[in-house]
């Protein structure tokens, strides 16, 4: 009996039509631009042996990139966080002159040219730029060196964070700070034992996101980074380098071990989502 | 004085859910101040460096032909790839959200692929696909077919990058709208075609050209993946974003911001149009929660 019940609602789902061309043209359309692409990746890494294949990944100037390139991303992503998480606080629970033009500017990286940014950026960390004319007398360099490579990170990561914790903070139940404040706690109890809870899920989704993102970065970075192997090289750096010596297979090693990277990075990014819903109770 | 008498215990009230004065404003200050260097500073030097050397070498910079060609390289190549990726993204929507069916969670993971992928290795997969040395590079060689280093290869590798963005908007939107209206159009004799017109796209207009918009805003400033296929051909395969790293490379300072302070203006209105599609659509929200269920809008 719920078999059929089951089988009839399933055939009551089918009532609109369109299914078969809608996800045929869906198939049809993910394979020719994503997934046969991919497949080539694949498949040109098997023309290499497996000494070659680890050789090409673990050579030192490649190890060196994976080091600042992950290490980069972490400390912006975690930068991100904590600013992201204020900006959001911000945004959704004070008000203030010029709120709302600065709520649509949280978006301007998503929206800015990544090589735009990165000129930016570099023009006003270097030597002569306006923050950087400031910071150079007391021996602190921003551009040409690793530290720009991460400036570069926080400026692409922001509106990660920012827009995954504003929602979670505006659906916040004001009731649960109130009876918290009822029962005796301070302000600051109320927020990292109540407030904080709640929107951690979507904090670490942010850093995920943000942490992504960053790993994948190019057009932002290359222009702040200075490029110099074994010290400013990142992993993208790297791959396009070997393309450029006509060192396909070679490229292609570098390209999979960041591909493999960037799939377990979005599978998390997933399990995390679905937990953050759970953890709210919005429906999936 | 009613006023004098209500503050404080209104304030008192308060107190449960804010913070004294001093936290609030350092914290607004700091996030501020945050805000000022990492995203008012960048935008703003990008105009003051393009026009440093005043107005007249700023309309110079172009007018220059090189300028003039990567501007119309990079509207030609939205304009393919944003439709391109407008049906995809309808397609998908409504195969995703209508139906249930088996490994539908692992086709939208396969759908946000695109945006973890870093844009370099983007580039690479199509070098491979159609480069010289290529699966399919010794065919299209015989026949005389340029993908990479051409055109053809710039409008791939956008439409990669700016796969995901108009599915991902509609997919959770089309969701949450459920199918009762579309059953009920088909059932009082609408066709798909008419039910997709009239009934679903009504519906999901705001999230549709919120994603165009993002779409569109991403396929103009791709650099890294369209680096790699382009071969950076001067007045042929140069978008405005590569052109912008040539002339920067070139110590073409005011030349490279200029034709950046394009770019940077495409992205504001990118965030304007984004800012009124979001009030648009919430308004639209509001009024049809507060109109009365028996007497609908005519």
């Amino acid at each position: 009996m719920a078999l059929f019940s089951l089988a009839r609602s399933h055939k009551a789902a089918r009532v609109l039509p369109g299914f078969n061309i809608t996800l045929g043209f869906t198939l049809t359309y993910l394979s020719l631009i994503v997934l046969i692409p991919l497949s080539a990746l694949i498949f040109k890494t098997f023309t290499l042996t497996w000494d070659q294949f680890v050789e090409a990944v673990t050579g030192p100037r490649v190890m060196a990139s994976y080091r600042l390139t992950f290490g980069a991303s972490l400390i912006a992503a975690l930068v991100n966080v904590v600013f992201g998480l204020l900006v959001a606080w911000v945004l959704v629970r004070y008000n203030f002159f010029g709120k709302k033009v600065i709520d649509a500017l949280v978006d301007l990286p998503f929206a800015l040219p990544t090589a735009v940014a990165g000129i930016s950026l570099t023009a006003l960390l270097a030597g002569n730029g306006w923050v950087g004319q400031y910071l150079e007398p007391l021996g602190i360099q921003l551009a040409f060196n690793p530290n720009g490579v991460v400036i570069a990170l926080i400026f692409i990561g922001l509106p990660f964070v920012v827009r995954t914790v504003q929602p979670v903070l505006e659906d916040a139940e004001k009731e649960l700070e109130e009876a918290a404040t009822c029962l005796g706690a301070t302000r600051w109890q109320t927020f990292s034992r109540v407030i904080f809870p709640s929107i951690a899920p979507a904090l670490l989704t942010g850093f995920a996101m943000a942490f992504a993102r960053a790993i994948g970065e190019y057009g932002s970075v290359i222009f702040i980074a200075g490029n110099m192997p074994m010290v400013s090289e990142i992993t993208p750096l790297i791959i396009i380098g070997k393309l450029e010596q006509y060192d396909y297979a070679g490229a292609t090693a570098v390209a999979v071990v960041m591909l493999v990277i960037s799939f377990v990075l979005l599978l998390v990014i997933n399990a995390l989502q679905a937990w953050q819903r759970r953890h709210t109770g919005a429906p999936a | 004085m009613s006023a004098t008498t209500i503050n404080p215990s209104v304030r008192r009230a308060q107190a449960g859910t804010t913070e004294p004065a001093w936290v609030r404003y350092s914290l607004i200050g700091l996030a501020l101040t945050f805000m000022f260097f990492f995203l008012v500073l960048p935008l703003a030097a990008v105009f003051t460096e393009a026009l440093r050397k005043g107005l007249e070498a700023y309309w110079d910079a172009l007018q220059e032909p090189d300028a003039w060609s990567a501007i119309r390289l990079t509207f030609i190549t939205a304009l393919v790839a944003v439709p391109l990726n407008l049906v995809f993204g309808i397609a998908a929507a409504w195969a995703i959200a209508k139906y249930e069916f088996r490994g539908k969670a692992f086709l939208t993971t396969l759908v946000d692929l695109p945006f973890s992928v870093s844009p370099v290795v983007a580039g690479l997969i199509y070098v491979l696909m159609f480069g010289a040395q290529g699966w399919f590079g010794p065919w299209l060689q015989a026949h005389d077919i340029k993908i990479i280093f051409a055109v053809p290869g710039i409008v791939l590798a956008t439409v990669f990058v700016t796969f995901p963005f108009i599915a991902r908007e509609l997919i959770p939107l089309m969701q949450a709208q459920g199918n009762d209206e579309e059953q009920a159009a088909i059932v009082l004799g609408a066709t798909g075609w008419q039910t997709f017109w009239y009934v679903t796209l009504p519906n999901i207009k705001w999230g549709l050209i919120y994603g165009v918009i993002l779409c569109n805003a991403r396929a103009m400033g791709e650099f890294g993946a369209v680096s790699v296929v382009s071969g950076h051909i001067r007045g042929q395969t140069n978008t405005m974003p590569l052109h912008v790293e040539i002339l920067y490379n070139e110590y073409q300072s005011v030349a490279a911001f200029a034709v950046a302070s394009l770019l940077a203006l495409l992205a504001l209105v990118t965030l304007v149009l984004k800012s009124f599609v979001e009030w648009r659509h919430a308004r639209e929200l509001n009024a049809a929660a507060e109109l009365p269920p028996e007497r609908p809008h005519a």
